[in-house]
Formats: structure tokens, sequence, C-alpha cells
């Protein structure tokens, strides 16, 4: 409520256009639930190209705004939620029927309608186009509400994307985007009707009260990443691995390592080749320095989000190689007493040793106790009895195996769904276990004859419930007396195609750039 | 109320609708209520919130009449309602001498949404002393005395409105003022050109789509037509944007779609957000010169009264929206859609849509048709009025916001009582036989 000279409070400005953006979005998916699969195609690729493009600048800009993160890593997530979403779906189709004469069951694919995504300042711009990019390719109009701390760079992407998709004839509204976030707003969008799925990718008190808003709700809880390497790994390589992923946007994601967990006949080695890589392993002083200054009075200090391992350690006072991407602070028990064994979204990494490999798992279990749960788990190893047993003992939903968690678990170098948003699951209070991914967002109509070999099922196949847009939908209210078959009016941003050979090309040309920008480093 | 048939509202009771018909017509208005009553629209209307009105019987009725769009952001709109209930713990109608809070903010909201010529900001009560403002102002400007109006038109009934309309309201008051008040064809280029050569009109006042006449839409070119011998001949051009303004035809004001620049710009009815009555006139500056020759000029009490100004301040907010205007095209489009539909079904007797944006007049194949529909929407569910200067169109006005739903609802409601309204036609053909 907003502070006034009145005793009655009146309602923030943002909340009755919150309100309107919902309703504008509910007309934009009643359209759009009937659009053909070839339009849709022509907006996703359009949208995604569009992002792409501007990938580059809104990396450097999310670092800017929020002050935290890698801009040449967020590069890399922008256009794998870009481009990237485009190009792994392609594929896919959530828009035609689907008949199967066996069970004679036909399948009409329905989209949810309304889609309100919360976004997060830590993977700020991936995560809006990835969430937009979801509900393009299932016909959904999508409200983003992005966190505080990335507001600007997400309205302008959100509405990059917006841009080319109307263009590329997607119907008006399906993309919009809340340009100052506040509590009372996002709950007001939370609880609202019109919404149909609330998307929530944040902190857990956001992810509670989506669920509880009375909505359907497809929330994540957050991350606490043990990653246990036993003495059949590949030493240099899990090294390697690991620091690269610790290093990952600083470390600010839920994927990040968080504790390291080393049998102890490897540790020694370990220890070695995680310097080899990158890492400033602290001695013990060093470690209660950094704890200090990260945890004081044992609760995490939220200005070391994101930070340079390098900066940490100077304001410790911790004199590390300017070149250190991670600081590994060893410690002896994973309890919730010690900070260090909690989430940390800076890049200091928690090590802790163990006798054997099963009481490794012991540990992992013990750091999903304090946080995590149903998210994941990473293990470097050879061994298949301890892979398995890892599996299945910690109460994760994924475990990334012999790769970085950061972008194994995410889907980007395995072969999971790459997302934005990981589902937690039972574990972790969630309704999705899995990796969000387009299917989530549609509900399947079945039409489910007689089963009885009496009842003949009709044949279906060529019947398609679907249309191709007309013109601008809406279309521009002219008066009816106006000829209706001049186009001369036609607004001229509304184009039925895609953009432009050219300007597709010159995306193209940026991407492998700026992609061989980040493999040059 | 404990009795299901009292009607106990607290400030006033009577113990059933009939003694609030036989009080009305006693007390009130003897010809409004029976005419109602007879005309098979016996609404006496109680609740009311969103698009919904309802009967003091608990009949729900949807509101596509919307007072001619002064309920345009739909009734009780909570936005509305809150702004007011705040603005009263600090404001009252305010006193109109003096320079004021309200005053002000609105008038720039509105000059900033107007076409960019228009300058400053006049208020009225009401629509009617909006336009007598409007002609006051035209025949200060240009020192001439003739208001040139279409036949058939509609600007309000106050001393020098009604004079711009038809006889049907001026002659029982003997009020008519036909010298002063030349009426030339709708849509007839040549007459206008007649009637404005003489170089002795102030100014033609349209309303830009004529509402009480059944929105029969002006030609391509004809508005801006008359926009260029207005400036030919000297007269000024006033735009009633009272029913066609705040967002109904797709854009904030009707005329600016027309790409036309008015000297003078009327608004009322919607916006009052249906809250607190107020009117505004929007001038040019060369229009505005009584303003500083003699500010006392035009004196109203209660125009421009402050609780009014935040109504609408709140309304022009709301219609304004990028929200807003986006859904007036999607409802405009489905509606119209709808209606197409129907009419491909009842091509002989709905012969015609009138549309521009979420302004429609539907035209019947009788010369009371309207009159046959708006009774069998009425028992249908559906609040529409005939249109008085041409009872074979239906205003058919939906709100500006609309939910999908409802848009579906209301198409539903509509079929059926356009395909009753057609029976009771042919019926009644068949017993004149």
């Amino acid at each position: 409520m907003v502070e006034t000279m009145f005793e009655m409070p009146l309602e923030p400005a943002g909340v009755p256009r919150g309100r309107a953006m919902l309703e504008r979005a509910d007309w934009a998916a009643r359209a759009f639930a009937s659009y053909d699969s070839a339009t849709v195609q022509r907006i996703v690729e359009a949208a995604a190209a569009a992002g792409a493009a501007r990938a580059h600048e809104f990396a450097e800009w999310a670092v800017r705004e929020t002050g935290y993160g890698v801009a040449e890593h967020k590069l890399i997530k922008n256009l794998a939620c870009s481009t990237g979403i485009a190009e792994r779906y392609r594929a896919s189709d959530y828009i035609d029927v689907v008949i199967d004469s066996d069970s004679k069951i036909v399948s009409v694919p329905r989209p949810a309608g309304v889609v309100l995504a919360l976004t997060p300042s830590t993977n700020p711009v991936a995560t809006v186009y990835f969430k937009i990019l979801l509900a393009l390719l299932t016909r959904n109009a999508v409200v983003i509400s992005p966190h505080p701390y990335a507001k600007q760079v997400c309205a302008e992407a959100a509405r990059t994307m917006a841009a080319a998709a109307v263009a590329a004839g997607a119907p008006d509204g399906c993309i919009q985007v809340v340009d100052e976030p506040s509590i009372p707003l996002i709950n007001a969008l939370m609880t609202d009707t019109r919404t149909d799925v609330i998307l929530a990718t944040g902190g857990s008190p956001m992810v509670r009260a989506a669920y509880r808003s009375g909505n359907p709700a497809i929330g994540v809880g957050p991350g606490n990443v043990p990653v246990l390497v036993d003495s059949s790994a590949d030493i240099t390589a899990a090294a390697q691995r690991i620091v690269e992923s610790k290093a990952f946007d600083n470390s600010i994601l839920c994927t990040n390592e968080s504790v390291l967990i080393v049998e102890e006949s490897a540790a020694a080695a370990l220890i070695t080749a995680l310097t080899r890589a990158g890492a400033h392993v602290l001695t013990d002083d060093e470690r209660d320095k950094v704890r200090d200054l990260v945890f004081p009075e044992g609760h995490f200090d939220p200005q070391w989000v994101g930070k340079d391992a390098t900066v940490i350690a100077s304001a410790a006072g911790v004199r590390v190689n300017p070149r250190t991407k991670i600081l590994v602070a060893p410690f002896d028990l994973v309890v919730p007493e010690e900070p260090l064994a909690h989430e940390k979204l800076c890049p200091v990494l928690g090590l802790v040793r163990v006798p054997t490999a099963a009481r490794g798992i012991d540990a992992a279990a013990a750091v999903l106790r304090i946080a995590g749960q149903g998210h994941s788990a990473a293990i470097h190893s050879t061994n298949p009895q301890t892979i398995m047993a890892f599996s299945a003992a910690v109460r994760v939903l994924r475990v990334a195996v012999n790769v970085g968690n950061s972008l194994g678990s995410s889907g980007l170098e395995t072969n999971l769904a790459p997302s934005m948003t990981i589902g937690t699951g039972f574990f972790g209070r969630s309704a999705v276990g899995e990796n969000l991914e387009p299917k989530h967002l549609i509900n399947w109509t079945r039409v489910a004859y007689n089963s009885d070999a009496s009842v003949r099922m009709a044949d279906m196949s060529g019947i398609n419930p679907w249309r191709v847009p007309q013109g601008a939908v809406p279309a521009y209210p002219r008066a009816s007396n106006e000829d209706q078959t001049i186009t001369a009016h036609t607004p001229v941003s509304v184009r039925a195609d895609g953009p432009p050979d050219e300007l597709r090309d010159e995306i193209r040309r940026l991407i492998i750039e700026e992609l061989n920008a980040i493999v040059r480093g | 109320m404990s009795d299901a048939t009292a009607l106990d509202y607290g400030f006033f009771s009577f113990a059933s609708k009939d003694e609030v018909l036989e009080k009305s017509k006693e007390y009130w208005n003897p010809g409004k209520t029976s005419f109602w009553s007879e005309a098979g629209v016996p609404l006496v209307i109680d609740r009311r919130e969103e698009y919904f009105i309802y009967d003091v019987s608990g009949k729900r009725l949807i509101d596509v009449h919307l007072n001619g769009g002064t309920y345009n952001l739909g009734h009780r709109n909570p936005e509305m309602v809150q702004a007011i209930t705040v603005a009263m713990q600090h404001f009252d109608m305010g006193n109109h001498h003096f320079p004021s809070l309200a005053r002000t903010a609105l008038a720039e909201a509105l000059i900033k949404s107007a076409p960019a010529n228009l300058t400053k900001v006049i208020y009225g009560s009401g629509g009617g002393e909006a336009i007598d403002i409007a002609i006051k102002t035209a025949r200060h400007t240009t020192q001439k005395r003739k208001i040139l109006s279409i036949i058939k038109a509609y600007h309000g009934h106050t001393g020098l409105a009604v004079g711009t309309g038809d006889d049907r309201f001026s002659k029982l008051f003997l009020s008519d003022q036909p010298e002063d008040f030349p009426h030339v064809p709708f849509n007839d280029l040549e007459a206008m050109d007649e009637a404005l050569k003489g170089r002795d009109i102030a100014a033609v006042i349209m309303e830009t789509i004529p509402a009480t006449y059944g929105f029969p839409l002006p030609n391509p070119g004809y508005l801006e037509a008359v926009k260029t011998l207005c400036e030919k001949y000297d007269a000024l051009y006033i735009a009633d944007e009272v029913q066609t303004g705040l967002m109904r035809t797709g854009e904030m004001w009707g005329i600016t779609k027309h790409g036309i620049e008015p000297d003078i710009l009327v608004t009322g009815k919607g916006i009052s957000g249906g809250m607190y009555p107020i009117a505004a006139v929007l001038v040019s500056e060369r229009c505005a010169g009584w303003l500083t020759e003699d500010g006392f000029g035009h004196i109203s009490t209660f125009g421009g009264a402050e609780l009014g100004c935040i109504a609408a301040l709140k309304a022009l907010e709301v219609c304004g929206r990028p929200e807003t205007r986006s859904m007036v095209h999607y409802i405009s489009d489905f509606i119209g859609k709808g209606l197409q539909q129907i009419q491909a079904t009842y091509p002989d007797w709905f012969i015609g849509i009138r549309q521009n944006g979420v302004v429609m007049g539907l035209e019947f194949a009788h010369p009371q048709g309207a009159k046959f529909v708006m009774k069998r929407l009425y028992e249908n569910g559906v609040w529409a009025i005939f249109s008085t200067l041409d009872p074979r169109v239906l205003q058919y006005k939906p709100g500006i916001l609309v939910k999908p739903e409802l848009a579906e609802e209301l198409l539903d409601r509509t079929e059926v009582g356009i395909a009753k309204a057609l029976a009771d036609v042919r019926a009644l053909d068949r017993k004149s036989r």
C-alpha cells in the first residue's frame, strides 16, 4: 500500500496495471490457443533470434545491473536459452493432434493459457528467454515478473522477444513484462484467477507463496549441491570440471557445487589438481577469515553474492594468486551449525574428507538435510556401484556424473532437458521433478472411443482443428464501412512471416562470432 | 432484507417492486415509468457490478447500453470506487472560483491525452453543459452565432445543446431555435458546403459517430472533408466525443482515427467513471481567448467538482493503459466477428452491423426492429437500447474491459434474442395480413 496523506491507503499503481496485464494476456492466450504449428514455429524462431542478437548486450547489462555474475558465462546461458532452446525443440510438436488407432484415443494438446513467470536475479535474462520460449512453443501467453534487482534488463529482454514474436504473427500481448515488481503486485498476480499457472523460479518464500496462491504452480526449491569424488575418479578431469563449474557465473546458480566431498585416499591428489585448475585451497586460518567474512555471525552476507574469488579473498585478508577462480574451504563435519555446509552463492566451495565412498554418500545426504532436497548432486567416479548407491541414497532428482553440475544438471552439458528451472519434485515440495520443459505447459484432451471392438473409430487423420491466423491478431478496429480489402492501412509492424533473410543471416553471424569469442576465452 | 419481497435499503424502503413503480409514476416521471413497462423492460436497477445490472427481482442483465458509455469501465469499477472513497477523506466538490489541485491535475492529464492542438480545459457538470460551453466558446471565438449540426443530431438537452438536436426534444419546450441552429443531412458534403459557404457559421458540431441516430458511420473521408470545409469557410470544428472518446473506438479519442485536430473536443459520460458526474471541453489556444479575457465568463458550481476530477483522472488513466487499448481491439474483433456469424444466420432480418471498435449499431429489417430485439434481449439477460432517432437500429455498446467469457456469453444471448425477435415480427406480419 502506498503512503499518502489519506488514512485509507491506495493500492500501489502497479497492482491494477498488473491485473490489466493478466486480462490482456487472457485475450491473447485464447487467440494463441488455436494457432497452427507452422506459424508458431516461425514465431519461436523469430523471438529466439531476436533474443540471441542481444544476448551479449544483455549479459553485460545483467552483470552491471545486479552487480554479480560473469558476463561471458551469462552470454552462454542467454544463447542456450534463446536459439539453443529453439534448436532443441525444433523437432518437438506441442500443437498437432496425436491419433492412436490401437488404443482408439486421440490426443489434442491444450495450452495452459496465461503463464505467470517469476524470474530470478541470478539467471535474469536467460530465465526470461527460457520461459518466454517455452510459452511460445506451447501457445501460451506469458506475463514476466522479474526480480527487482534485474528488472530493467529483464523488461528490455522480454520486450525484445515480444516485438519479434508479434512481428512474426503472435497475438498482441502474448508476452508482457512487469516494469516495477513489488510484493503486493506479485501477490496480486499470483492469486488472480486469470493466472493459469505460475512458474516460480527464485527464493523459497516466493516459491512457497506461489504454492499457497490457490493457482496451479510449478515452483522449485533451492539447491545446495554436494559433489562426491571417489578414489575411482579421473582426479585431474574431476578437479578441472569442479573448478570451472563452481566458478561458472561466480557461483550464483542453484546448480553450482556447494560442498565437495572427497574420499580420503584421493584427497591429496585432488587438492593438487584443484590448485592447478585455478582453485586456492585455504589453510585453516584463511578458512576462518573467509568464513567470518562471508558468514558474519553465521549468516550469509548478501554483499558477496556472485563476487570474484579474488575480491572475496582480498576482503578477507587472504593473499591469493590474481588468477584464482574459486576458494576451497576445508571443514570437518557436515552439520547445520557449520556455515560452510550451507548454500553459498559465491565462489567459495566447502571441502570435506571422508574415509570411504559410503561415508561420502552419508555426507552428501547430510548436505541435503540442511537444504536443497530434490535439487541436484554430482559425482565423479568410474565405479557404477558407487554411482548407483549415491543416486539411490541422496534425496535429489538429478545426479550429474563426471560433469560439472552447473551445466550438467541444467542440461547444457548433459542430455537432460536444457532448463533454467530445476524441478525439485516431492523431495523439494514442488509439483514437478524434472527440468522444466515445454511439455509442462500443456494438458491434453483425450478423445477416447468405446473400447468395444464393435464400435468403429472414425478416421480423423488430416483433420486439423487449428488455424493459420489472418493478419494481425487482433485486427485493428477499423470502421465497418471502410473497405476491408485495402491492406495499405495494416500497421507496418505486423508481418505474417519471420525476420527477413538478411536479418536472420546477421543474427546467425553475430551468434557465431560470440561463440568463437567464448571459445577463444 | 428479512422479508424476501421487501426492498429495504436503510436509506429508504419499499414493500415491493410494484410499490416502487407506483410511486415512481406518482412522484417522479409517469411517462418514462409507463414506457418501459409497456416496452417489456420493467427494470428497476438494484445491484450493479462489472458489466452486470440486476433488477430488484434479482434478474441479471449484461449491460451493453452503458448509458452511452458512462459505464465504459463497468459498474462500480473497484478502481473507481477506491479512488473516490479515498479522495473523500480529503476533498469535496471544491470551490469553483479558485484554482484547484484536482482540476489542474485533470486538465493537464486531459491535454496530454488529446490531439496536440488542444491546450486548455473548461469543466461542466454534464455533457449538455459541456456542449453549451463549446458553443459559447465557438461564438466568442468567431463572433458568429450560427451552429451547424446534422439532421437527427443529438448533443444534449441544455439551452444551447438542445438547439443542435432533433426537434423532438426542443419543440416540446418551445425551445427550437432554427435561425441559430441550421441542420444538414449526415454524410452529405454538398449540403455541408452549401450551409457553410455563407461564412456565417461559427462552428460545425459533430459526434464522431452519431449515437442516438443509431451510429450511422461517417462515409470514409466525410469527417475529414467537413473539417477542410470548416477551415475554408472559417468555421470551427467541435468534436462531440462523449460516446466515441475514452478508447471506445480503439483509440483514446475516435476523432484521431480520422487524423482530425478539432478546434474543440467535448467529453462526458464515461469520463465520470460512472461514479461522479463531470464533463470537460478541450479547446485550442485560439478558442481559449475568453479564459484570459474574462475567466468568470462561464460559471458552474458543480462543473469540475474536485471529487469528479479525481474520478475522471482515474477513468482517463484506466482508459489510457496500453493493456486497455489492446483489449478493446480484441473485444472489438471478437464481438464483431461473432455478430457477423449471427448476421449470416439471419441475413434478411439482421441486415447491418455498424461498428467502429466497441461502438456498434445493429440494424434490423423493420421500422421498429430494435424495439423487438431490445425486449427479447432483456428477457434473455442483455440490456441494449434502441436508437431513439432511428428505432430500426439497436445500440450495442460493450464495455472496454469485457472479459473473454463474458463476450462469449453475450454473443450466445444475443443470438437467441435476435432469433426470437424475428419470430415476433413474423407473427405480427401474419396477424396483420
